[in-house]
């Protein structure tokens, strides 16, 4: 019993993880039809801004409010970087799709060049709170906290995400957008503007999954980003093109699989149950969990 | 075909000489986006008299030249029904009037709004500026509800809440609901609603009866009728009942350019006329 409950909490600790980096994927790709590989550049911006934060910025350390000042800095970090790469790189090449996968393929292994030859391609300690560190007795099993604290921190952005969606202006753009973008603009809005902020807020979300996989993992290095980044694809593409929510079941799902099958059966089983996952759905379901409508 | 278009007359000979010159001076093998050497534009007074001036407008997409030189003035008031057959452009043809010519199409010639070039001018910038149109198969957001949908298209501080309610008192009844369940006609009403929620200069409207119960029909028809005693419609239409109702000048389109232009009336009023433009018999309403 108490291996399940372990087993669950670590798992849905994962599916954090990937919620985090999955749902400004998916947010992009459902508004502005880019597939995005940089993504996961904007998790290790966000990792080693948080790293480096902890170290040398004033105020910011591994414990109390000072981890939190240090996050901060990591998640500004990477909404400003991946505001930018919108800005810089996409925008002008918006209606041309290999380009687009082809800039953000380079950007994503430049910037893993970048980061080696700033840090050094060895994994970095993270300086994660001592707190983290500790287990609770949830039903007889003894459960780290840092899971926990991944797990608060998935909920509460996917509640922001959801009420930001629901109730801003923006947020309606940017539902309709994932619709149906051309009825946006023949609407009079200029949807590019839902552009740069989609990728801000993937941005801010990915850098924040870096800042924590930190915390879970014990340490950030420049490939981390690339690793997660491939099962948050999964998990879009399971939970269907722009959508928060199905992101978010998606990623529930693919954390406990991965993490169940890889405890009761061969490791790395768990990774290749995670991909049959994906042909199951995509065979029953070809637009995901929750189809393309709907986006909240 | 380019050459052989530039002296071709409509299937009534009723190409006016005006149009003639037009298309003579579009002639333009390989359809290079320099298009439009005009040799003859419309004349300085139909400026005034218009809203809007389409010359020489050509469209191609993936290829096909699906428009070859359209020319038609749309007037300041009322409505000009652009008609013709299935696939012979109308379509296109409003939709590159608002720069929305797909990606893999190019559109070349002239649109003027208020004697202003708007052709290529961004789509969202058009429609701020006062064109609202109305899609075909009316494209609401159908994860988004009713007043979600209205609330989108609000371009004003102070949108017409009343006149669409006025117009359509579905739309406020249904409020919250999701516009994806909400039957065609009601999407319809959605769709024309949230244009009328803002002050236009030109209504771009395509097919709005298309799918729709006759008793929709006339209830949009209404609904029309009364948008275009305050601002000028451009409509694509199929429903003669319809164009008979609310036509002021038509515009024909067939192959690719204006096989006819005039008032809807006289086109109506001959049956054989009407029959060789549309392939439709003017008496049975559609």
């Amino acid at each position: 019993m108490s291996t399940i409950v372990l087993m669950t909490v670590t798992g849905l600790g994962l599916a954090a993880l990937y919620f985090l980096v999955a749902s400004g994927l998916s947010l992009v790709f459902g508004l502005a039809d880019v597939l995005n590989f940089a993504h996961g550049l904007f998790l290790s911006v966000g990792a080693y801004a948080t790293w480096w934060a902890a170290g040398n910025l004033p105020g910011a350390g591994s414990d109390g409010w000072g981890f939190v000042l240090a996050v901060a800095f990591g998640v500004l970090a990477g909404t400003v970087v991946a505001a930018l790469v919108e800005l810089v790189m996409i925008r002008p090449l918006y209606s041309r799709t290999i380009e687009q996968v082809l800039v953000t393929v380079g950007l994503s292994l430049a910037g893993v060049a970048a980061l080696q030859a700033g840090f050094g391609a060895d994994p970095r300690p993270f300086p994660r709170p001592s707190w983290t560190q500790q287990v609770v007795t949830i039903a007889e099993a003894r459960v780290p906290l840092d899971r926990l604290l991944l797990i608060v921190a998935a909920l509460v952005v996917l509640g922001l995400l959801l009420a930001f969606l629901r109730w801003t202006r923006y947020g309606l753009i940017i539902r309709a957008g994932v619709e149906n973008r051309e009825m946006v603009t023949a609407l009079g809005i200029d949807v590019r503007k839902a552009f740069t902020l989609v990728f801000a807020i993937g941005g801010a979300a990915a850098a924040l999954a870096g800042a924590l996989s930190g915390v879970y993992f014990g340490s950030v290095s420049p490939t981390s980003g690339a690793s997660l980044l491939i099962f948050a694809f999964i998990v879009v593409v399971i939970g269907g093109m722009g959508s928060v929510s199905g992101s978010a079941i998606a990623a529930v799902a693919v954390g406990l699989l991965q993490q169940f099958v890889n405890y009761y059966g061969t490791s790395g089983a768990g990774d290749i149950c995670v991909v049959a996952l994906l042909a199951v759905v995509l065979l029953w379901r070809p637009a995901g969990l929750a189809g393309k409508a709907a986006t909240a | 075909m380019t050459a052989e278009r530039a002296g071709a007359p409509g299937p009534d000979g009723t190409v006016t000489a005006e149009e003639r010159a037009v298309g003579t001076g579009t002639a333009n093998p390989g359809g290079a986006p320099a298009a439009a050497e005009r040799t003859a534009g419309p004349p300085a007074d139909a400026a005034s008299a218009s809203l809007l001036q389409v010359a020489d407008l050509s469209v191609r997409i993936a290829g096909l030249h699906i428009l070859q030189g359209v020319s038609f003035d749309v007037a300041s008031s009322g409505v000009t029904v652009l008609l013709g057959r299935n696939g012979v452009g109308k379509s296109t043809t409003l939709r590159a009037i608002l720069g929305l010519t797909p990606r893999n199409g190019t559109a070349t010639g002239s649109v003027r709004l208020g004697g202003e070039e708007i052709l290529g001018r961004p789509t969202h910038a058009l429609v701020k500026a006062g064109l609202g149109f109305v899609p075909e198969d009316r494209c609401v957001f159908a994860g988004l509800t009713v007043a979600e949908n209205l609330r989108l298209a609000e371009r004003t501080d102070a949108p017409d809440y009343d006149l669409v309610f006025s117009l359509f008192p579905e739309l406020s009844k249904r409020a919250k609901q999701r516009a994806g369940s909400l039957s065609g006609g009601q999407q319809q009403m959605l769709s024309l609603g949230r244009v009328l929620l803002n002050s236009n200069r030109l209504l771009l409207i395509d097919e709005p009866t298309k799918g729709l119960a006759p008793k929709v029909v006339t209830e949009v028809a209404e609904a029309l009728e009364r948008a275009a005693q305050a601002v000028p419609v451009l409509l694509v239409e199929q429903n003669l009942a319809v164009v008979r109702r609310l036509a002021g000048d038509a515009v024909v389109i067939a192959a690719g350019q204006v096989a006819w232009t005039g008032p809807g009336e006289q086109l109506l009023a001959d049956p054989a006329l009407t029959k060789s433009l549309l392939a439709v018999n003017a008496a049975g309403g559609h």
